[in-house]
């Protein structure tokens, strides 16, 4: 009986203490913050430094081997270019475009003037919620190359001639910037309309008092005021502009004419999975991702986030 | 002991969370083959009994289903104390090949049998093969098949795919074009037969004589296979610039914009949406396919039903051979199969038999690779494709049998598709801003330094 009564009493008091290491002021901050730290390791650290391995390996079942930078080295070829290249020109378009478009959008949303504004908000919105794949289904037939597709027909009312609209550089460009634009403008004004609720009115205000125009008050109230917003909308944007892929996927599912619709990450798909070149393709992500610090880097100084106490 | 409450109330949280991320991290291959999300179509084909086994078959072609489904139903009627259950599933083309690749690459999740497309059958080659050899099961029958079918789905003399169909090329003409254009079309035996039968076609009616497609290589790989030529000859070697594919290719390039016959696919491509609207209204008096292009226009082209006929494609020299086989499906049994020998006899009856190659004629309109059959009474039987085409198919086909020269696979494949569609096609035939050479010599060096 004594016996068990001292073992009770021992294992009370292992348990207190295993309570009290983990309820210690040092411990309990590592313990909440725990789940994000493994998942990222998990999900995104394991990841990044296998694939880092891969990009130095050539993979196939039962056969991995190492071949050094044999795979850096073929990346420097024509085709990596024109994937550059193009998505370079599409992170330029949508950037521009998905900033203005919807800081103006959202502005006159907000004004007090537009009635109806939250029915505009909600239907800008709905797009966002559709699937880029299902879109691009639609796009592609109103796109279609045919004298009575929707689009050659508009064209048609200006006097412009049928065009081919998924085999040029410049119109195929054009689709992929339109589906983009379609898609992300309405999250973007979402974003936009968050800041502008947080610009005193009292401002407006006292500039009214001072004469400035709707343009005045729109360059030296809201455009400043919008600025965190305007640098966190330009980052995303930037970075799914290099990461883009079903909007060209969706238009040449079996690669584009001349590649014109061929982005960085359709190239890592190309030769991944449709060659079976995963450590190629390994490779090409790995210089997509310093591609993406080097400008998110770059982009934050010279907007001036990385300063401090500002 | 409100507090109290409050940390296991986290604590659990937190082991959620963790249980959730070791789920995702440890378990994703096994738990994707459990469930077929993603499918186009999921069938349960077969006995209901416990004992049966059940085998997992992925397609990418939600059609294909329909082969098996009739050969399951003989196999458990033929074999009762080895009854199956077949789960077959069709996903998109991409999806399906990538979900093997990862599958067999991985080790885990693959499904017993599986439709390969001739296109992507290449990367599973590579290294070692995660497929079975059915030697044992093909040798027997070797003869009785065209036999080079097997040889595109082989590696070091084994044998990994079971063919679908020949894929012998043919032309497809629109007779009512034919006849307003006043051409028989029985007279066109050679490719200047062809061009002046065009020029008819395009003086007297509103039609242009074919379409050329651009995204893909259906339009000129059997051109140059008709004349012994390929992307690579016996030895593996790339020989997609040579003089012949040149020359071809530039016929082609002069059937546009010198003769003024063809024009390129709308679309792109013998497969996209414009082509089918513009061909069944008439657009264009022929085509160049493959025989299983057939289903596409019992399918997609209904208003040319009894207006198209099946004839041998044009050819080159006097004695030319007038088909070529093009494309094809390999059905193979992964390694990762629990029943191999099960699953290979069933794949094997179900590919190799006569019952089977019937069946391949019956529900698919195929070709079958078993020529014996051709000239069973079974296969004369009338079905939609007789009705469409007129009951003379597989007259046409006994009559080019010997002329059936299959294509040459190597690893390299995919690169060539990839090359011919993207940049070759586009450059010569669309937007002519290189020659036939050009384009053909840096396709070459693309495919060489890959």
């Amino acid at each position: 009986m004594s016996e068990r009564a001292v073992s009770t009493t021992d294992s009370s008091r292992s348990k207190r203490s295993i309570k009290d290491f983990f309820l210690s002021r040092k411990v309990v901050p590592y313990v909440f913050v725990s789940p994000f730290i493994i998942s990222f390791l998990l999900l995104f650290l394991y990841p990044l430094i296998s694939g880092f391995i891969m990009s130095f390996q050539t993979i196939l079942p039962g056969q991995t081997t190492f071949v050094g930078a044999s795979n850096y080295e073929r990346i420097l070829n024509p085709t990596f270019f024109k994937a550059l290249s193009n998505t370079t020109v599409y992170v330029i378009l949508t950037t521009v475009i998905l900033t203005i478009l919807p800081m103006i959008l959202a502005t006159m949303l907000n004004s007090k003037f537009v009635r109806f504004s939250n029915v505009f908000r909600a239907s800008l919105f709905i797009p966002a919620l559709t699937s880029t794949i299902v879109a691009g289904v639609v796009f592609r037939l109103m796109f279609g190359e045919s004298e009575a597709s929707l689009a050659n027909t508009v064209v048609g009312f200006f006097g412009i001639e049928p065009l081919e609209w998924k085999f040029g550089a410049a119109t195929g460009m054009f689709l992929m910037v339109l589906l983009a634009t379609w898609k992300w403008l309405g999250v973007n004004i979402l974003y936009f309309m968050a800041g502008l609720a947080n610009v005193p009115r009292e401002l407006y205000e006292a500039a009214e008092m001072d004469g400035a125009g709707i343009i005045h008050k729109f360059r030296h109230i809201t455009l400043p005021m919008l600025k965190p917003i305007t640098v966190y909308v330009v980052t995303i944007t930037i970075i799914a502009g290099f990461r883009m892929y079903e909007e060209s996927y969706v238009f040449w599912p079996e690669g584009s004419p001349g590649n014109i619709g061929l982005t960085i990450v359709g190239y890592i798909y190309q030769q991944g999975f449709r060659m079976n070149d995963l450590g190629f393709g390994a490779a090409i992500g790995v210089v997509l991702m310093l591609i993406i610090f080097i400008i998110s880097i770059l982009q934050l100084a010279l907007s001036g986030t990385l300063k401090k106490g500002e | 002991m409100k507090k109290r409450s409050l940390y296991v109330m986290l604590f659990s949280m937190l082991f959620v969370i963790l249980a959730a991320c070791g789920k995702g991290g440890g378990g994703g291959g096994g738990d994707g083959s459990e469930d077929a999300e993603g499918a186009e179509a999921v069938e349960v084909i077969g006995s209901e009994s416990k004992d049966a086994t059940e085998l997992k078959f992925w397609t990418f072609n939600a059609l294909h289903i329909d082969i098996y489904k009739d050969a399951v139903s003989r196999w458990n009627e033929e074999f009762p104390d080895r009854p199956i259950k077949l789960k077959a599933e069709a996903y998109p083309y991409d999806n399906m090949h990538n979900n093997l690749l990862l599958a067999l690459q991985s080790g885990t999740g693959a499904p017993d049998i599986v439709d390969i497309e001739l296109g992507r059958f290449p990367n599973y080659l590579q290294g070692e093969p995660q497929l079975l050899p059915m030697n044992e099961y093909v040798e027997p029958v070797k003869d009785k098949f065209i036999e080079s079918r097997f040889d595109i789905y082989s590696k070091d003399g084994k044998n990994y795919g079971l063919p679908t169909h020949v894929g012998a090329t043919v032309a497809y003409y629109n007779k009512e074009i034919m006849d307003a254009a006043g051409v028989d079309i029985d007279s066109i035996q050679t490719w200047d037969d062809y061009v002046a039968a065009g020029k008819k076609v395009v003086e007297n009616t509103d039609a242009t004589m074919t379409t050329l497609e651009t995204n893909d290589y259906w339009s000129y790989w059997p051109l140059i296979k008709q004349q012994g030529s390929d992307f690579f000859d016996e030895n593996g070697e790339v020989t997609i610039s040579n003089e012949t594919n040149v020359e071809t290719l530039e016929f082609m390039r002069s059937l546009i914009y010198d003769e003024k016959i063809a024009e390129i696919t709308p679309g792109g491509g013998h497969h996209e949406e414009e082509y089918y609207g513009f061909m069944n209204d008439g657009g264009a008096a022929s085509v160049i396919m493959p025989l299983w292009y057939m289903g596409r226009f019992t399918d997609y082209m209904p208003d040319l039903k009894g207006k198209m006929v099946i004839r041998p494609m044009p050819k080159w020299t006097e004695d030319g051979n007038r088909s070529a086989g093009a494309g094809g499906t390999g059905t193979a049994v992964t390694n990762q199969t629990e029943h191999p020998e099960l699953a290979k006899e069933f794949l094997a009856y179900a590919k190799l038999s006569e019952e089977g190659n019937i069946a391949l004629w019956r529900v698919m309109g195929f070709d079958p690779p078993m020529w014996t059959v051709w000239e069973k009474p079974e296969i004369r039987e009338d079905n939609k494709y007789y009705q469409y085409f007129g009951t003379d198919i597989f007259d046409t086909l006994l009559s080019i049998r010997e002329e059936i020269d299959s294509i040459n696979i190597t690893e390299k494949n995919p690169l060539v598709q990839e090359q011919l569609s993207t940049n070759v096609f586009n450059n010569v035939l669309r937007s002519q801003s290189q020659s036939a050479e050009e384009a053909l010599k840096e396709a070459e060096a693309a495919i060489k330094n890959n």
